[in-house]
């Protein structure tokens, strides 16, 4: 995904769904999109004066809203609407825990992200008024998808104005192959960390080579550590406004029942997370 | 070259190694038949698990000084296995039993190889004390028998305890001399082994108190066998008896009863308490070593396994590290693994020259110097400092003790984990705290600025200390690290004291280690150990018990002349001026230090409102300026994003310093007055400090660094900078 002309908004009639459509139409304003509501329900006249109502209160939209009405499992009138529709962006909002500032994704929010052939932008902070965004996490993972997510993530900063993007390479703990017993393997482990970090920022520069960032400063951070559970905690220390992250391959059942990669993520979101397909 | 050199001095070091292993080896010999005839086995069986030990564990273990035999935590385990399995029958027990230590020294072998050699890791400090002093109640309650003459005394723990008085009268009204000279001998060598740290006579000093004690009794069988005209008053059957052929008589394990339920039970007690006890002799040792070097933990326990299972085969006891032994050894400057080595050749001398006279020892001497290894493990100093860190730890300790006494070892160990539980959840109100987050890393490393950063999450406890522990391992205690529990809503005392021995050892060998982030928390007790709960923001009291970090400052503020307040209500009105604080809500500013113009300080605020909001907590400082300066901001090129409060204001070029326009991107206002500002001088000091991001307001200037609090070292430097920038505004 680099380019983003149509961008997808689930509309429930909830408490949050103005700062939600604020949030879609301000995203869709940068990136100068198209804008389309779906709502899985009846049509009423009361919500549609309603949904009116919150959009004249917003930023008048660049290019018109298009609202989809339609009845039945909304996971896959969503779904069938992303092809149909040829949706480069899913927008969907997280839910917070009770008295507890953290956040995670509902179960209709969950399954949208395992089968959504497009990107999907979780946001957990939605909010009336903009945020500037400014400061963009992303995987540096040694991965086929990684340079795309890379470019998108550039592309990302440069439409939402951020000035300051990291590329966290994580690395597993198993590549060290030392482990640390004593003093001997420590020093071990340690020469080979710094080579690996090499390794991994070079391998970076040259996906960097080829992608234009100008006025952006981008960093490397490596760390080592669980994949995609190092990254989110990271997003969170630093108070990364977005985490950018490649999007899984298969997830399968047993996936879920030992979390690992982006379901550490999903379970507890550290920030607004773009996931790129 | 480096080979040859290691070699030479190996070789240049044999000396004082075969010295201290000489010294170490003469505890050794009375100590290994103590705590075998202590265990209900054969004395010999002790003599055998410190010499193969030493053999073994000096040829293939992973740590460099300890010295490894017999342990007195097995005592206890290994009295009641053989008292178990052998039905009565001592030495068929005896010979089961044996076969049990094969096993868990095999177990012993595998947990080394599954790098789970830190069983101990596991526990709660505070249960594991608590059966310590079990342990040493267990090994008092029976010896103080023994020691007194009377090898007849039977029962569980808490009937010998009783016992006890009734033993005292009994000793002093007895007519049986034999009992009665015993007894004496006995009490003698308690003296000895209580008085003996208080005397301060070189040459006594010269050989160490069990020795003396060994040394006393034997001399005193003489006089009576050559001086004088009356027999020797004690009888046979008190002093120890050792097999005439000591060479070729060894016991052989009896495999029989490997399928029951008993004998497994003692396995895994025998394992447990052999890992625990060797472990905690490890971590210890490793602090004592004078070259400072880190053992393999991993490495050795294998070694202790094999060597157990050698020692089993043979009719020796568990061998695992000993504290006491490996401590004499370090002084008596033992450099390597060598002196372990030589300990159990003397041994071995001793006990082929010397088993003639071996055999003159009483019992109760033996028994003495066990009654008081005994009760300096359950000592009540023990229990105070235990009470000192929380009284929820002294709980903790108390039921461990009382179930370990009253049942068995695993049971007491169990009760001790899940009263620790409980206790936390009932801190925290929270089960769900520990059981969803248990199973998930909760912890982040990563360098920056040459510094390492350690970030914990959720929750650090004994449940989830491991994953804690390998990451803090792989830090060189040469470097800086800094722990940082802002995001962790309850650490618990096996972990505060864990990182209380990281800055130890990280002191020791030139690092620096440093723990932040716990200052908001609510602790038990005034003790550097005691669990610290986080307060839900906003309710922080005005008073409480200072954290390290909060004492180092104070420390610091001392030294540099500051007054500090840690909990501080002053309102810094001045910092809404700042641009920096005019989209961020300030909650309070907390451990202020302040000097004339100059004030440190942690705040903590929030950005955004409602569901959006989040909270942050910095170091910042705010100096006062005398003169009226410019408004203008100051960063590190490049970082961009406290910037948008100034937003339309371009990057002023300085021409005359290239370099200071390069790495610095200054914006403000009034561009001719801040280039007016802008000496030579104030530039000069710009460049060859560190970056910090720096606000100015007519009357103030706020400098930080990262958006997070600052360990006391980046205080120190925070401070240093700061005078010295006013100092130099002063002058403009």
């Amino acid at each position: 995904m680099q380019k983003i002309h149509k961008i997808l908004i689930g509309i429930a009639f909830s408490p949050n769904l103005k700062p939600n459509l604020f949030e879609a139409v301000r995203i869709c304003n940068m990136f100068n999109a198209e804008l389309i509501g779906v709502h899985v329900g009846e049509k009423t006249i009361k919500k549609e004066t309603d949904l009116q109502q919150i959009l004249s209160e917003a930023e008048v939209l660049k290019k018109p809203i298009k609202t989809v009405w339609q009845e039945g499992e909304p996971v896959k009138v969503i779904l069938n609407t992303v092809i149909v529709e040829q949706i480069d962006l899913l927008i969907l909002g997280a839910l917070q825990k009770e008295n507890l500032l953290k956040y995670y994704v509902g179960s209709i929010a969950r399954k949208l992200t395992r089968k959504a052939s497009c990107s999907i932008l979780l946001l957990i902070k939605p909010s009336i008024e903009r945020q500037a965004c400014k400061h963009i996490v992303v995987n540096g993972l040694k991965d086929d998808k990684t340079e795309e997510t890379i470019r998108t993530s550039v592309l990302f900063s440069k439409h939402l104005m951020c000035k300051k993007v990291t590329i966290v390479e994580e690395i597993s703990q198993s590549e060290l192959q030392v482990k640390v017993d004593d003093d001997k393997s420590l020093r071990k482990a340690t020469i080979i960390k710094k080579r690996l970090k090499n390794r991994e920022d070079q391998r970076v520069k040259n996906i960097l080579k080829g992608i234009d960032s100008e006025d952006i400063s981008i960093q490397m951070q490596s760390i080592f550590g669980t994949r995609g559970y190092s990254i989110g905690h990271y997003a969170k220390i630093k108070r990364a406004d977005l985490l950018v992250m490649n999007a899984p391959t298969n997830v399968g059942i047993l996936d879920r029942i030992f979390p690992h990669d982006i379901e550490y993520i999903l379970s507890e979101l550290p920030t607004d997370v773009l996931i790129v397909k | 070259m480096n080979k040859k050199n290691t070699l030479k001095t190996f070789i240049g070091e044999i000396p004082r190694n075969l010295f201290s292993g000489f010294v170490v080896s003469l505890i050794a010999l009375p100590l290994g038949l103590g705590l075998a005839l202590a265990s209900g086995a054969p004395p010999i069986s002790g003599i055998i698990a410190a010499i193969v030990g030493g053999i073994v564990v000096s040829l293939i273990g992973g740590s460099k000084v300890t010295i490894t035999g017999p342990g007195n935590g097995l005592v206890v385990v290994i009295l009641s296995a053989i008292t178990i399995l052998g039905n009565g029958d001592m030495y068929q027990g005896y010979l089961y039993t044996l076969a049990a230590i094969v096993f868990s020294g095999i177990l012993l072998i595998i947990l080394g190889f599954l790098r789970m050699g830190a069983l101990g890791d596991f526990f709660p400090s505070s249960a594991i004390q608590g059966m310590l002093a079990a342990i040493g109640i267990g090994i008092f309650a029976k010896q103080i028998h023994v020691m007194l003459g009377n090898l007849d005394a039977k029962g569980s723990i808490v009937e010998l305890l009783i016992q006890v008085p009734e033993g005292i009268f009994n000793f002093i009204k007895t007519d049986n001399s034999s009992m009665f000279y015993a007894g004496l001998i006995g009490i003698i060598s308690l003296l000895i082994m209580v008085f003996y740290s208080k005397i301060r006579n070189r040459y006594f000093q010269l050989i160490p108190a069990p020795m003396w004690i060994v040394v006393l009794s034997v001399g005193l069988y003489y006089y009576f066998d050559v001086f004088s005209t009356t027999d020797y008053p004690i009888d046979k059957n008190l002093l120890i008896a050792l097999p005439n052929d000591i060479l070729s008589n060894f016991a052989f394990p009896d495999f029989g009863k490997v399928y029951q339920l008993e004998f497994i039970s003692a396995v895994i007690s025998i394992t447990l308490i052999a890992s625990i006890e060797s472990l905690l002799s490890i971590k210890a040792v490793d602090k004592l070593d004078p070259l400072k070097r880190r053992s393999n933990v991993n490495k050795d326990i294998r070694a202790l396994g094999l060597a157990t299972v050698i020692s089993g085969f043979l009719g020796g006891l568990n061998v695992v590290t000993v504290i006491a032994r490996s401590s004499v050894n370090v002084n008596n400057k033992g450099s390597n693994r060598s002196a372990n080595f030589f300990h159990a050749l003397f041994l071995v001398a001793f006990i082929l020259l010397f088993a003639t006279e071996l055999r003159k020892i009483p019992l109760s001497a033996l028994a003495a110097i066990l009654v008081f290894t005994g009760y300096k493990l359950a000592a009540p100093e023990n229990l105070k400092k235990v009470f000192n860190i929380g009284s929820e730890q002294l709980l903790i300790f108390i039921a461990t003790l009382l179930v370990t006494i009253s049942t068995s070892l695993i049971t007491g160990i169990l009760v001790g984990i899940i009263i620790t539980f409980i206790i936390h959840v009932i801190i925290n109100k929270n089960v769900l705290l520990f059981i969803k987050n248990i199973l998930k890393p909760n912890v982040l490393m990563f360098t920056e600025d040459g510094k390492y950063y350690v970030s914990v999450k959720n929750f650090s406890s004994f449940l989830n200390y491991t994953k804690l522990k390998s990451k803090l391992d792989q830090i060189p205690e040469t470097e800086e690290a800094i722990v940082d529990f802002t995001l962790c809503d309850f650490v618990d005392h096996s972990v505060m004291e864990n990182m209380n021995n990281y800055s130890e050892t990280f002191e020791r060998k030139g690092g620096h280690f440093e723990v932040i982030g716990l200052d908001d928390s609510k602790s038990g007790s005034e003790h550097p150990f005691a669990l610290r709960k986080i307060l839900p923001k906003h309710r922080v009291p005005k008073k409480g018990v200072l954290t390290k970090r909060q004492k180092f400052i104070q420390k610091i503020s001392e030294e540099m002349q500051y007054s500090y307040e840690a909990f501080s209500d002053l309102e810094l009105k001045e910092l809404t001026n700042f641009g920096y604080f005019k989209t961020r809500k300030i909650d309070k500013v907390s451990n202020v230090l302040t000097n004339n113009d100059c004030t440190i300080f942690d705040v903590q605020f929030s950005e955004g409102e409602m569901i959006a909001k989040q909270v942050i907590k910095a170091t910042m400082l705010h100096i006062h300026t005398k003169n009226k300066i410019p408004k203008f901001t100051l960063d590190k090129e490049g970082v961009f994003e406290y910037i948008l409060h100034f937003s339309g204001y371009k990057d002023i070029d300085i021409d005359a310093h290239p370099d200071f326009s390069k790495r610095f991107y200054l914006s403000g206002k009034n561009e001719e007055k801040i280039r007016a500002f802008f000496t030579d001088e104030l530039i000069l000091f710009f460049e060859i400090n560190k970056q910090y991001h720096i606000e100015a307001t007519n009357v103030g200037l706020l400098v930080l660094s990262n958006e997070r609090l600052a360990s006391v070292k980046e205080i120190k430097a925070l401070a240093y900078f700061g005078a010295s920038l006013q100092k130099i505004i002063e002058r403009c």
